[in-house]
């Protein structure tokens, strides 16, 4: 732990609800639309946290702790998340494998948020959630399992940053093969296009979208704020294994780290104006694709 | 020891008491309960005592057994598997005593308690035992003691069903361990286990053998584990507690025991135990996803569980045999500490689940819902049992399987297993049987404990008194416990880890402490992300201090008039897995669809039936029961021909004696 991961920290907590704005920015102008304002969001959660709140009669003290202990295990997850190639605040062996749960942490306490309303319209949302994510974990432990063996490290803070030219010359396709599986994991995982849809507020294809319909106010506010740090840690990730470049000098690895960023919002808000949403009946395919793939790269590199 | 032997003492004196006294039903509770929490503090002293400083005591008595001997030791492992059976069997006697009050007059109250206090008298023995006979008779007064705690309803056909399946899937995994211990003892000349020396490689690997089949009958390996979801839901909760919580344990303790009598295993030892571990695993929670009874899927969990404990018993194995000392401690460090996790929160949410039934009269979870408004405590100890189990952070649940998880991704590094394809399995398996939990037990309590009451029987639930609160409460702190000192529990668990390992304890995980550090951040975390969640609770209020707060119903997206049961159920719920997984589950429809302009009453019901059972045991025990139908001449029901049949055998037995002499 040192002053300057907590300077990118901050810089993560302030900067993530822009990746939404940028996405929806791009969108629109690909759709010929001027859009949003880019900081759109930064609004949106200013105007919630100043209202007040309604609640269902259904709901019990869950429903208020979800998007508290949501939100928390989410900085949890950015806790380890390294800042491009610059360590993370909290940095240890096996600490991917907590990334991974924290994130599990957020789904089950929204999950059961959504289930404390009694809508059968949010049950709907969870159960798909629970399902897709549980094809999700495997495939994305699994490429951390080969960017490991790739890099003989275990520790997010050593495994990304020490992807360097030499590795993706090393193991370029497995590379390759694990940064598709983990952008299929990450849309997946941000209801994002193909496999959810941001925009619609039609509840019977949804999934993450329905599950908080019921909330509003400064949970809500929450909840939205968590779900754009949940686009930022795994977009983090994907993009320090893109990047092999380090400069060994803080603010040039954080310019790279950041445009990185930007480009990840710039491609997925193409991604979204490209692609239609999935039946729902494929996505399970997708994601188990993302698995093979992952599977793939694991055994290139344990060749 | 004196203090163990003193429990054995008082739950023995207990059970028998409760039996004479069993005209009332009061005073045979009061003596049950009370020998049995005695016991259990009486117990945990010297277990605690034993677990941190490592050393080990025995005891032996002149017995007058041919082959046997009163031998009795007490050492780290065996403490590992004491505490929680003391911890368990205590508290659950406590919520039983009020559990079984509405049964009071109806059913045999003082043979129950009988039953369970000598179970637990069994259940110590069969942990101290250090001789192959007194092991066998311990583990048979287990068995049967457990046989008559399931059929304790024996008037409904399926109490009195999975009675049979169990005793019969029991006895036949006793018979294994009579093989077992038989090869033992005619290699070491003796049925001590102290005696038992290095063994030829083939007698080992015909040990190990017997003893995953044995063993792993007791402790529910798939396929063996067909008896455990009949068994677990039928009995009585507080019991099914104990027998999900601790009894199946005693089948890992047998695995583990036999790890360290059969010294340096082979590799293909960790192979098995791995591949075991995944099939247990996966399918066990896969099971239970298709489960609409709350213990039964709970004792589908204790598959699921049993198979996470044999991950980490085959990565242990693994790395002992391949001489990565690391991953071995580490593994069986997972495993250990996943022994007491599981004892903790399985009894928490048997426990739970037994006041739900208590407090609505079903455990059918399409028929319950809302529980958290009508039984606060419940849902509260309920949610955190739930979480822990799904190992979620921050509890006891994610700290065992973190363990595994550092252990198999060593294994999987380029300096690691030469071939770390077990290892890579260890971390998919976990992986899917994390997501697959998780979903379940969102499930499970999400169905049960929110929403709305689907039935009258759920609205007008009633939350369970203090003797029934407390257990779990303690239950569901000891899971946060373990979570927040994580560093210090597994540092309790060197002295076994090293039983285990043959490493003195001082240099488990290296000496270098890494693990130890590791921890630390570890619980650095936990201990961010909870405060962050209390600050963020505080935020909420404040935010919401003077501002309106309305309350309404639910967004009910136009529809006017909408009913608690057009709620998601727990089928439904659960239908993406069901569907992704029916060629395992199978699960059976029966439906009649609405038919014409104005239809009239439809319905559609769901069940899924344990595939093994019904493909593989089935079928085979059919063809057994056909093919000794041809005996059936030697049952007539004559007492003077059976006594004549003891009598012949007594006399040839006597010959037989006579002329080996």
């Amino acid at each position: 732990m040192n002053l300057i991961s907590c300077l990118h920290m901050a810089v993560a907590l302030i900067l993530a609800p822009l990746m939404l704005g940028v996405i929806n920015r791009t969108k629109a102008r690909v759709a010929g639309r001027n859009g949003a304002p880019l900081l759109q969001l930064y609004f949106d959660l200013g105007k919630l946290l100043r209202k007040g709140a309604v609640y269902s009669r259904t709901t019990t003290w869950v429903f208020r702790a979800g998007p508290l202990i949501g939100l928390a295990a989410v900085l949890g997850a950015l806790l380890v998340t390294p800042f491009g190639k610059s360590g993370a605040v909290l940095a240890f062996d096996g600490d991917l494998v907590l990334f991974a749960y924290w994130l599990g942490l957020m789904r089950f306490v929204t999950v059961l948020a959504a289930l404390d309303t009694g809508s059968s319209f949010e049950g709907m949302g969870a159960s798909r959630e629970v399902f897709f994510s549980a094809l999700a974990e495997p495939a994305f432990l699994l490429g951390l399992v080969g960017l490991a063996r790739a890099t003989d490290a275990i520790s997010l803070s050593t495994i990304l940053p020490s992807i360097s030219a030499a590795t993706w010359l090393a193991a370029g396709p497995a590379l390759a093969l694990i940064a598709t599986a983990w952008l299929v994991i990450l849309l997946a995982e941000n209801a994002r296009i193909p496999v959810d849809d941001p925009n619609t507020h039609l509840e019977l294809t949804m999934i993450h979208e329905v599950m908080v319909l019921d909330h509003c106010g400064p949970d809500l506010g929450l909840i939205l704020y968590g779900a754009a740090l949940k686009l930022w840690v795994m977009g983090a990730l994907l993009v320090s294994l893109l990047t092999p470049v380090r400069y060994g000098v803080v603010w040039q690895d954080a310019l790279v780290f950041l445009g990185g960023m930007l480009i990840l919002a710039v491609g997925i808000g193409l991604i979204e104006s490209a692609m239609a949403r999935l039946r729902l009946a494929r996505v399970p395919q997708l994601l188990m694709g993302a698995s093979a793939l992952a599977v793939l790269a694991l055994m290139l590199i344990m060749k | 020891m004196s203090l163990v032997l003193i429990a054995i003492g008082l739950l023995m004196a207990s059970a028998l008491a409760a039996l004479l006294l069993s005209r009332d039903p009061r005073l045979a509770t009061i003596c049950g309960v009370g020998g049995a929490m005695l016991a259990g503090l009486a117990g945990l002293i010297p277990s605690l005592r034993i677990l941190l400083a490592g050393d080990n005591e025995s005891f032996v008595l002149a017995w007058c057994m041919p082959g046997g001997s009163f031998h009795i030791g007490l050492d780290a492992v065996s403490a590992v598997f004491l505490i929680p059976i003391f911890l368990l069997t205590a508290l659950a006697a406590l919520y039983g005593g009020t559990y079984l009050k509405p049964f009071w007059g109806k059913r045999a109250i003082g043979f129950s308690w009988f039953c369970f206090n000598l179970l637990t008298a069994c259940l110590i023995l069969v942990v101290v035992a250090r001789n192959g006979l007194l092991f066998l008779m311990a583990w048979e007064g287990m068995s049967l003691a457990s046989f008559f705690l399931v059929v304790f309803e024996n008037d409904k056909k399926d109490a009195r069903e999975a009675g049979w399946l169990y005793l019969v899937a029991t006895h036949l995994g006793t018979a294994f361990l009579l093989i077992f211990f038989a090869l033992l003892a005619r290699e070491a000349q003796s049925l001590d286990f102290d005696r038992i020396g290095a063994l030829a490689p083939g007698i080992a690997n015909a040990a190990f053998l017997l003893a995953v089949i044995g063993f792993g009958t007791k402790a529910g390996f798939l396929p063996l584990h067909v008896w455990l979801p009949e068994a677990h839901p039928a009995a009585p909760s507080h019991v099914s507690a104990v027998l999900s919580g601790v009894m199946i344990k005693t089948g890992i303790y047998g695995l583990v025991r036999t790890l360290i009598l059969l010294g340096h295993p082979p590799a293909w030892w960790g192979w098995t135990l791995v591949g075991i571990g995944l099939s247990s695993g996966i399918l066990g929670v896969v099971y239970a996803l298709a489960q609409h009874d709350l213990k039964r899927l709970l004792a589908y969990h204790s598959v699921e569980n049993i198979g996470i404990i044999a991950l980490g018993l085959g990565l242990g194995a693994l790395g002992l045999s391949t001489g990565h000392p690391l991953v071995a401690q580490l593994g069986f460090a997972g495993a250990l500490l996943h022994v007491v996790n599981h004892a903790l929160f399985k009894g928490l949410l048997f426990l739970g689940a037994g006041a739900v039934a208590h407090g609505t009269g079903t455990r059918d979870m399409d028929r319950l819902g809302g529980l958290a408004k009508t039984m606060p405590w419940t849902a509260l100890t309920f949610v955190i049992g739930a979480a822990a189990i799904a190992g979620l952070p921050p509890l006891n649940g994610f700290v065992s399987e973190f363990l595994m998880y550092y252990g198999a991704l060593l294994a999987c590094l380029p300096g690691g297993m030469t071939n770390p394809l077990p290892a890579v399995g260890v971390v998919t398996g976990l992986a899917l049987i994390g997501g697959l939990a998780a979903a379940c037990f969102a499930k499970a309590f999400g169905i049960v404990f929110l929403g709305e009451p689907r039935t009258d029987a759920a609205r007008s639930a009633h939350e369970c008194g203090l003797s029934m609160r407390l257990p779990m409460i303690i239950l569901a702190a000891a899971c946060i416990l373990i979570g927040f000192g994580a560093p210090w529990a597994v540092a309790a668990l060197k002295p076994a880890i090293a039983g285990l390992t043959s490493v003195p304890a001082a240099q488990i995980f290296g000496g270098a402490e890494r693990p130890m550090l590791l921890l630390m951040e570890l619980i650095i975390g936990f201990a961010a992300v909870a405060g962050v969640a209390v600050l963020l609770g505080v935020l909420q209020k404040r935010l919401l201090k003077n501002r309106s707060v309305r309350q309404a119903p639910t967004w009910d997206c136009g529809y006017a008039a909408p009913t608690p049961r057009m709620q998601y159920t727990a089928s439904s719920f659960a239908l993406w897995f069901v569907d992704a997984f029916r060629w395992i589950l199978r699960t059976e429809r029966r439906r009649s669809l609405p038919k014409g302009y104005f239809p009239d009453a439809a319905f559609m019901a769901t069940e899924t039936p344990d595939g093994f059972r019904e493909l593989v045991f089935r079928p085979v025990f059919t063809q057994i029961r056909w093919a000794l139908a041809s005996l059936r001449w030697i049952q007539h029901g004559r007492l003077q021909l059976y006594i004549l049949y003891i009598a012949a055998t007594l006399v040839a037995l006597l010959i037989w004696y006579a002329s080996c002499l």
